[in-house]
């Protein structure tokens, strides 16, 4: 069978359904108690009707000037007592109508003894209810037949049933609107273990695609079974990438470093003005492509390693003063020094030392290679609140037109640096670090020229 | 020429009418032309004159026919001839009670009908608007120093201790004639079993038996009765013109409280105007003219608490039994047999 109609949400589904069931249930509980108390009240209006007509039939008595009649004034002041019903009455000896009203309709069933038979007819343009007794009395002597029949209309008795109904209709929607709070909340419990899983794994960062170990009910069991097996094959694939080029960086690095020194001994030996600059061309490749391999293996590690982090406490000063250190035989070729500007006292961060360092190199490069001779880079590391924030400034041609985020896209490189060898991973690398370790980086043209690069991090 | 053809009109109407017997018939007309509003009723029209004209003070373009006839005559208007009233006014509940229940009535449902308390009203077809106690009237002077009976035990006490004082002086109504005697009669059989002894009793010293209630209180000031039982309170609320010399008695034992009762007949021509004016009876403004200027009490429930001799016959399906011709045949044998002696 088919649902007809489409919900876009289990939640939805569920409240609908409970909610058609109440309100089926509703309507039947409203059914049953009308159905029920139409029947006690039909069932009492008939005792009282009944009575009221053996008491009338009772009365009869057989006499030598025929039967004697005698209406108890109770048998019919009861049958008023609800204040609302006509009542009509006839009285038969033999065939004859004595008294009342000579068209009352009569019984079809037979009369026997005492007990009355109730019917229902129209009579007057009403439905009344009936109740017949027929006995016999002696006239003369001789037994004679006499019949009673008394009946009544049935206002009192619609007026307690529709008070009934009414009664019962505030019962059933009593219980239609009680089940519909009970639909929702039962609704909110089954799909919350749902939105706590969702909730749970959006709230994730990008890179963490640890399984989920959380306790889920059973039905959502294979959902998270499938989950956590879809992430083991995504990070197993992300590995065997990062790894891949991991060997790829190291397998170029090699055979040029060779290159290098070969270049650099033929640089050496020979004295041909046209080899030596063919041979600085070679040199100056070989370098970049180094660095490019670096780079990539950099960011490798970077990815690789915000998943597998190793922290430790560091001074990132130290690590400032390493990076600059390593860094400064490359500055010296274009004749840059370097301004460094630290607090005094130590400034403690919980981090990957890996991380970090990769992330302030790439910024140091990045200042190197876009700064033109004989100009300043300065490193200034300040302290504010909680967060440490570590500001590189250059002099060289800044981002040009492009906006400091665009840049830390994977592979983006400025408009102005088609000149100047670059892989476009060196930012990108930056920006995961400082994501990963819960700080943030931001780049932006300097006044009047350059590039300032400020990457901030939480203090430990 | 409007008056001649209403006076035409009126005469054509009677003769069309003529099945049953008017003892009055007068048309209160109107300051304006309007729709006439016609009242069959048991009540005198000297009686209901003053709720006409506040009826006509809040309403002055309707113009009331008032038509006045028995109790008897009026119930057989409207069972039997379907009279074309558009409003019909009776003392007899009994009657009434069997128009409405034969369905010869109109529902008729208003703000003054909710107001009605559930004694006063049957199923919003037959509506109270005064209760009358019936009372008993006796001469004081008649009575010497001797307390005057305060209930029916009292009554027939001083009926068998001086047979000679009230010996063909009792007066009450005739059942057999008079249908307010015969729902009085029929009530105190069935309240309680003195009723019988006080019958009997009475019926040993020659009553007289009267088939109205102004001729029963005429006989009773000019001295030719000593005791009126069974009469309409109503008829003496003025005051007996014999002054103190006259006693009312509500007996202690129980004050039956008739009912005087409207409405509106299904053969009515113009059902809404009856309505109109039985509204006017429920309101305030009619039950103060009913109750000041027509004397006929206004329908008050505390006066029955306040009273608790009183009670009001109940407006119920029971007033049917006693209208049972094989009952009343019955009734009225038995009555005969124990008041009038041969």
């Amino acid at each position: 069978m088919k649902v007809p109609l489409r919900f876009k949400s289990i939640r939805q589904r569920l409240v609908v359904l409970l909610l058609l069931a109440a309100a089926l249930l509703s309507l039947l509980l409203f059914i049953s108690v009308r159905a029920i108390a139409s029947a006690s009240v039909q069932a009492s209006q008939d005792s009282i009707l009944g009575a009221a007509t053996i008491a009338i039939a009772e009365e009869l008595r057989g006499g030598e000037e025929g039967v004697a009649i005698e209406i108890p004034y109770a048998a019919f002041s009861m049958l008023g007592s609800s204040g609302e019903d006509r009542i009509f009455y006839r009285i038969l000896v033999g065939e004859d109508t004595v008294t009342g009203y000579g068209d009352l309709p009569m019984p079809v069933a037979e009369l026997t003894g005492l007990e009355p038979v109730f019917y229902s007819r129209d009579y007057q343009g009403d439905p009344i209810r009936l109740a017949a007794v027929g006995r016999s009395v002696l006239v003369e002597g001789t037994p004679r037949r006499v019949q009673v029949i008394v009946g009544q209309t049935r206002t009192g008795q619609e007026m307690i049933i529709s008070r009934m109904s009414n009664r019962a209709a505030a019962l059933g929607m009593g219980f239609f609107f009680l089940s519909a709070v009970l639909a929702l909340l039962t609704a909110q419990a089954v799909v919350g273990p749902v939105n706590s899983l969702a909730e749970a794994v959006g709230r994730r960062g990008p890179q963490d695609l640890r399984a989920v170990t959380r306790p889920v009910p059973e039905e959502l069991a294979p959902l998270v079974s499938a989950l956590n097996g879809l992430m083991a094959r995504l990070t197993a694939a992300l590995s065997r990438t990062e790894t891949f080029i991991a060997e790829a960086a190291h397998h170029i690095r090699t055979p040029l470093a060779t290159l290098r020194t070969h270049a650099e001994i033929a640089q050496r030996i020979s004295e041909e003005q046209e080899v030596l600059a063919r041979l600085r061309e070679i040199l100056r490749a070989a370098d970049d492509s180094s660095r490019s391999a670096g780079q990539l293996l950099d960011h490798a590690t970077v990815a690789y390693r915000t998943d597998q982090r190793a922290e430790e406490d560091l001074d990132l000063r130290a690590v400032m003063a390493d990076v600059m250190r390593a860094a400064e035989p490359t500055a010296e070729l274009k004749d840059l020094h370097f301004e460094l500007s630290v607090p005094d006292g130590p400034v403690p961060i919980h981090a990957d030392r890996l991380l970090l360092e990769s992330a302030v190199r790439n910024l140091v490069d990045n200042a190197i290679k876009y700064s033109d001779g004989d100009d300043a880079i300065e490193l200034r590391l300040t302290v504010d609140g909680g967060t440490a924030t570590l500001a590189i400034l250059d002099r060289g041609r800044g981002l040009g037109t492009m906006q400091g985020r665009d840049l830390t896209r994977r592979f983006a490189r400025g408009s102005n640096v088609s000149d100047v060898v670059g892989s476009g991973l060196g930012l990108t690398i930056v920006r995961e670090v400082a994501r990963a370790l819960s700080g943030s980086f931001r780049i932006e043209n300097r006044e009047g020229k350059g590039a300032c690069a400020i990457l901030s991090l939480p203090l430990a | 020429m409007r008056h001649l053809v209403i006076a035409i009109g009126l005469s054509l109407w009677a003769g069309l009418a003529a099945a049953f017997e008017i003892e009055e018939e007068r048309l209160f007309e109107a300051q304006s032309d309007g729709p006439v509003v016609s009242i069959l009723s048991t009540t005198d029209t000297v009686v209901f004159e003053p709720v006409i004209a506040a009826f006509q003070a809040r309403n002055p373009e309707v113009s009331v026919h008032y038509t006045v006839s028995s109790t008897r005559q009026v119930y057989q208007a409207i069972a039997e001839d379907a009279a074309r009233f558009d409003l019909v006014v009776s003392s007899a509940m009994d009657l009434q009670m069997k128009l409405a229940n034969d369905g010869l009535a109109r529902a008729h449902g208003s703000q003054e009908v909710e107001a009605l308390p559930d004694w006063a009203v049957w199923r919003e077809h037959l509506f109270a608007f005064s209760q009358e106690p019936v009372v008993l009237l006796l001469r004081r002077d008649a009575f010497g120093n001797r307390p005057l009976p305060q209930d029916r035990s009292g009554l027939i006490e001083i009926m068998r201790d001086r047979p000679a004082l009230f010996e063909g002086r009792i007066g009450t109504y005739d059942p057999a004639r008079s249908g307010a005697g015969y729902l009085f009669a029929t009530q105190d059989a069935r309240q309680s079993d003195s009723f019988w002894r006080l019958a009997e009793v009475m019926g040993s010293l020659s009553p007289r038996l009267y088939a109205s209630t102004g001729a029963m209180i005429r006989d009773l000031e000019s001295g030719d009765i000593v005791a009126a039982y069974n009469v309409l309170g109503s008829y003496v609320a003025g005051g007996l013109s014999i002054g103190d010399a006259g006693a009312v008695v509500e007996l202690r034992d129980f004050t039956h409280v008739l009912l005087r009762t409207a409405l509106v007949p299904a053969s009515a021509d113009q059902p809404e105007l009856g309505g109109r004016f039985l509204d006017f009876l429920l309101s305030e403004a009619g039950q103060t003219a009913l109750d000041r200027d027509a004397r006929l009490p206004r329908i008050d429930g505390r006066a029955l608490t306040t009273n608790p001799h009183q009670r009001p016959i109940r407006l119920d399906t029971g007033l049917l039994v006693f209208i049972d011709p094989l009952m009343r045949d019955r009734f009225l044998q038995e009555w005969a047999a124990a008041v009038t002696r041969p």
